[in-house]
């Protein structure tokens, strides 16, 4: 029985020891393996202290490859569609990569530590992948997912809470790192996040990851710090406008029905692919997409009314289905009901879609079919979201 | 130049008015007698780095749609719902509040276990009363006294939603619409902490006592408001209540219309029955093709339009609206932040509305002092301490602490208030706060007063109302603010009324001054870029 405990139990992070003491309610979920807190015990105040003030996610659980050697940048050149001969040692930037079909594997962070030093965080695990396409190149692949503890601090005051902290973080632009030093270990502090607002992210070594918990929290006592969960975040990354995999597409090589597998064009995501840089994975089947057109495109959706859409179908004209919701919700920020949608190709363009809704109420289902129009994402976007220096709040 | 429409009063509701009109193309001028906009939804820094509300503190009303119509988050506008709130007994103890259902309920359950499991019932039946009404907020009432069909049909959708219910509910609605919040709230609860708690909601803004007929249905007004669709919840406006207007004058200037600020209007010129425009008080003549007051309907008919130009029976009546004043504020800059003992330690409480009346017995009294002409000596206070929630208006760790006081009568024993009356007010609520937080006045850096006349005087709120007159049943719907001109419109042509005075009343709502555009915009033939309430499912 312990034996099978063992095996199956959810690992908890190393950030364990206090957020099992935050989450008053016991509302974990499992994530990648992990136990993760979906909410502390208000999701609504969790989701406004990433508006208003600080929060604070746990993101150990995302999957982590450290790229080091010489080939290192050709490799991931190679391997995602962004330029990475671009991207400089200290800078960040967010990337997909595509199978040969040119079909979305994943989209994730590469982080650029130095001119031979990556580390890739994303959503699903894609080590045999990598290591066939690393074969020529002069590269080492490591998955460091359990050594580094990682935090997203997000939020208004965050550069406030960064600064009592004392890590002044006032020159660091949106998409750059800075390197601090944390009781002995490195902590990199990386100007990014999944909330559309000002924020940071913090990697340190799995063995620092509770005294930085600690110290995060009682800098951040009078700038309204609060641990949240994934519900509160999930809303906040909608805001933004930002996907994820298994959600709002599926990656190219756990589709089971192989019409799931989207490209970049077809999920918002083409403005990404550097055609200048060479040959890259998928480059041709993309090439050839490019030319004869996509069947999908994924669209930012403003809905009249005031109730979520969650796993609705759209129609055009009311009648003819031309696509389906990925992820919907009543936004608090940007008072508008909002969506990202999958619609069939050229009906995304058309100014007449529907969104047909079941609304459960007390068991019984109201039906609503109500105007969809699109709309730019990000859906919300505070302008502190780019200042630099950051706003003190 | 001859505008399309100049608004007279930058309220939030000459705002909203405003950016309506302006989006459906219309050319507008806002005319605010203050250097500030915002009427009773305002924020001034009275003490340096301290951001007040010096008005209204809380937000819930606020329609939604309004918001989404004039794009107030991209103009900056955040609410935010705030968790806690107590009350604090004379005994030491308290009654806590949480927005977690069953941690609500064992907290009740320590008062009263009885009144912990009656709650939900009665929730339920006040929930019931908002789904009724919430639907009329976006709406014109209808004039039973014409037949034109539009009337006809408000009418009949009326009664339509009316009939669509139980009898047995019908008779309940009724019931409640007329009762005192204290035999309403009778029926449910036995304990005395519960119900001053509960009471709240039924005197705020209203000259009358928890045990006065009518009481409920204020309850009601307080009550059908929302947070992102929770009906009932409150929030704050990040940056103070001042956010809401600083946003609406945002969207009313991005849509093209003016505010102009310093000088009000002295008079509305009116020619051949038809108003024409406006003298400010510094001699500026303003023209418009339509005057829209949104000054309560006192100060808009009985100060600013001569009488001449109006019928005696309609200036009868608006004298004979009622609009007796029975609130005062207290806006206190702390030096840190205050502790109440009674409070368990980390608690989140403190975080919500305090309260100190810990019976309706005592709020009652309180309002027995009103009755006999002065201010409450052992007084009912909501107080509120935004800063533990929005960063935004103090330097960490100060705070702003906004204090709702009752009662406060427009006149004190029929005289005009002194600052030395002013000054006794201010203490007496100062006590108060220093009996269940020992040390408070120590914290204190600066404080503001203001008793109705105060409020009469910077808002133009009449006798300090601050719901541009009160939300007694007589008042309300098509009889708001007088039978015959609910529809927003006044005896004079093209001078239309669009604050609290009108349907559907006071509050940070927006729903009458939006009401109000589109009656202009229907008649002007330019209705567009308004959408319907939402619906409730
Ligand atoms: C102390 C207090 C606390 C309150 N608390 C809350 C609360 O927490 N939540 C809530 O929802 N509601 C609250 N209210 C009620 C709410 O604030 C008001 O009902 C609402 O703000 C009124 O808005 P309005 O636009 O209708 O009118 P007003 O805000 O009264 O606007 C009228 C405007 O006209 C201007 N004006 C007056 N005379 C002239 C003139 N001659 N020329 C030019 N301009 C003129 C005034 O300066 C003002 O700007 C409170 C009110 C007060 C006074």
């Amino acid at each position: 029985m312990t034996g099978l405990k063992r095996a199956t139990q959810l690992l908890t992070t190393p950030f364990h020891a206090r957020t099992s003491a935050a989450n008053l309610q016991g509302r974990w979920g499992p994530w990648a393996g992990y136990r993760a807190a979906l909410c502390f015990g208000d999701v609504d105040m969790e989701y406004t202290a990433i508006r208003n003030a600080a929060s604070v996610y746990d993101l150990c659980p995302m999957v982590k490859y450290r790229f080091t050697g010489p080939d290192a940048e050709a490799y991931l050149d190679h391997l995602t569609v962004r330029n990475v001969a671009k991207l400089k040692p200290g800078s960040v930037h967010y990337t997909l990569w595509c199978d040969d079909e040119g079909k979305v594997l994943d989209d994730g962070t590469l982080l650029r530590h130095g001119p031979q030093e990556f580390l890739l965080s994303c959503q699903e695990r894609h080590l045999p992948w990598m290591l066939d396409a690393a074969t020529g190149y002069d590269v080492t692949i490591a998955d460091v997912t359990t050594e580094i503890a990682a935090l997203s601090l997000q939020g208004p005051t965050s550069a406030a809470v960064l600064r009592l902290a004392g890590w002044d973080v006032s020159d660091l632009r949106p998409f750059r790192m800075l390197k601090v030093d944390f009781g002995g270990a490195e902590l990199t502090i990386s100007r990014t996040g999944f909330t559309g607002d000002l924020g940071y992210e913090l990697w340190t070594s799995a063995d620092h990851a509770l005294p930085l918990w600690d110290h995060l929290m009682a800098a951040g006592a009078l700038h309204g710090i609060r641990p949240i969960g994934t519900d509160a975040l999930n809303l906040a990354r909608l805001d933004a406008g930002f996907l994820i995999a298994n959600v709002d597409f599926i990656p190219a090589d756990q589709a089971l029905r192989h019409d799931r597998a989207r490209s970049p064009f077809e999920i918002g995501l083409d403005w990404l692919i550097d055609w200048t840089k060479g040959h890259f994975n998928g480059r041709r089947a993309l090439v050839a997409e490019r030319a004869a057109g996509s069947e999908w495109a994924m669209v930012g959706l403003d809905i009249e009314g005031n109730v979520s859409a969650e796993g609705s179908i759209l129609y055009l004209g009311k009648k003819k289905e031309v696509g389906y919701i990925t992820s919907a919700a009543w936004s608090p920020s940007a008072k508008r009901s909002i969506a990202l949608a999958q619609i069939r190709r050229p009906y995304h363009e058309s100014a007449d879609i529907w969104v047909e809704i079941y609304a459960q109420r007390e068991l019984q289902y109201a039906k609503l079919m109500l105007k969809a129009d699109q709309t730019a994402r990000p859906f919300y976007e505070p302008a502190r979201r780019r200042t630099t220096p950051p706003q003190a709040f | 130049m001859i505008y399309d429409a100049v608004i007279i009063g930058a309220g939030h509701n000459g705002l909203v008015a405003g950016s309506y009109l302006a989006r459906a193309g219309m050319t507008v001028c806002v005319v605010e007698k203050n250097d500030w906009v915002g009427g009773a939804a305002v924020s001034r820094e009275l003490h340096p780095g301290f951001t007040y509300s010096n008005c209204s503190y809380v937000s819930s009303l606020f329609r939604p749609e309004i918001m989404r119509d004039l794009e107030l988050p991209r103009h900056g506008l955040q609410i935010l719902p705030f968790e806690g709130g107590a009350v604090l007994t004379e005994d030491g103890d308290y009654l806590g509040m949480h927005r977690d259902h069953d941690a609500n309920r064992r907290e009740f359950a320590r008062h009263s276990l009885r009144d912990s499991e009656a709650y939900d019932r009665y929730a339920r039946d006040v929930q019931r009363h908002c789904r009724f009404i919430r639907p009329m907020l976006m709406r014109t009432p209808p004039d039973p006294a014409r037949f034109r069909p539009r009337d006809v049909a408000e009418l009949a959708w009326l009664a339509r939603k009316m009939f669509e219910l139980p009898e047995a509910q019908i008779a309940e609605m009724i019931r409640f619409w007329t009762m005192s919040i204290s035999d309403y709230l009778d029926q449910y609860f036995e304990n005395p902490v519960i119900k001053a708690y509960l009471a709240v909601s039924a005197i705020i803004g209203t000259a009358l006592g928890p045990m006065s007929p009518g009481s409920a249905y204020v309850l009601l007004h307080h009550y059908m408001g929302d947070v992102d669709g929770n009906v009932g919840a409150w929030g704050f406006a990040r940056g103070g209540m001042g956010a809401v207007t600083k946003a609406l004058t945002a969207s009313l200037q991005a849509a093209g219309g003016e505010v102009r600020m310093g000088s009000g209007v002295d008079r509305v010129l009116v020619s051949n029955g038809r108003a024409t425009g406006v003298v400010l008080d510094n001699g500026d003549e303003i023209r418009g093709r339509r005057v829209i007051s949104n000054m309560d309907v006192k100060r808009t008919f009985l100060k600013h339009v001569e009488e001449k130009e109006l019928p005696g029976e309609f200036v009868d009546r608006v004298k004979k609206f009622k609009i007796r004043g029975s609130s005062g504020k207290l806006n206190i800059a702390l030096d840190s932040a205050p502790v109440f003992p009674a409070l368990p330690e980390g608690s989140t409480h403190i975080r919500g509305d305090l309260h100190f009346t810990d019976s309706i017995a005592r709020m009652e009294r309180a309002y027995d002092d009103w009755k006999s002409g002065t201010f409450s000596r052992d007084p009912f206070q909501d107080v509120m301490i935004p800063t533990m929630i929005d960063p935004t208006m103090t330097p960490p760790g100060k705070h702003f602490m906004s204090c709702f006081v009752q009662y406060a009568p427009p006149k004190i024993h029929g005289g005009e208030w002194t600052d030395a009356d002013r000054d006794a007010f201010g203490k007496t609520c100062l006590d108060q706060l220093e009996a269940y937080s020992p040390g408070f006045k120590d914290r204190v850096l600066h404080v503001e007063v203001r008793t109705p006349r105060e409020l009469e005087a910077e808002v133009g709120l009449t006798e300090g109302n601050i719901f541009q007159g009160e939300l007694t049943f007589d008042q309300l719907l098509f009889n708001r603010p007088v039978p015959g001109y609910a529809q927003y419109r006044s005896p004079v042509k093209d001078l239309w009324i669009c604050g609290s005075s009108t349907h559907p009343g006071g509050g940070v709502m927006g729903a009458p001054g939006r009401n109000a555009a589109a009656e202009i915009l229907r008649e002007a033939g330019q209705i567009k870029g308004m959408r319907d309430a939402y619906p409730v499912l």
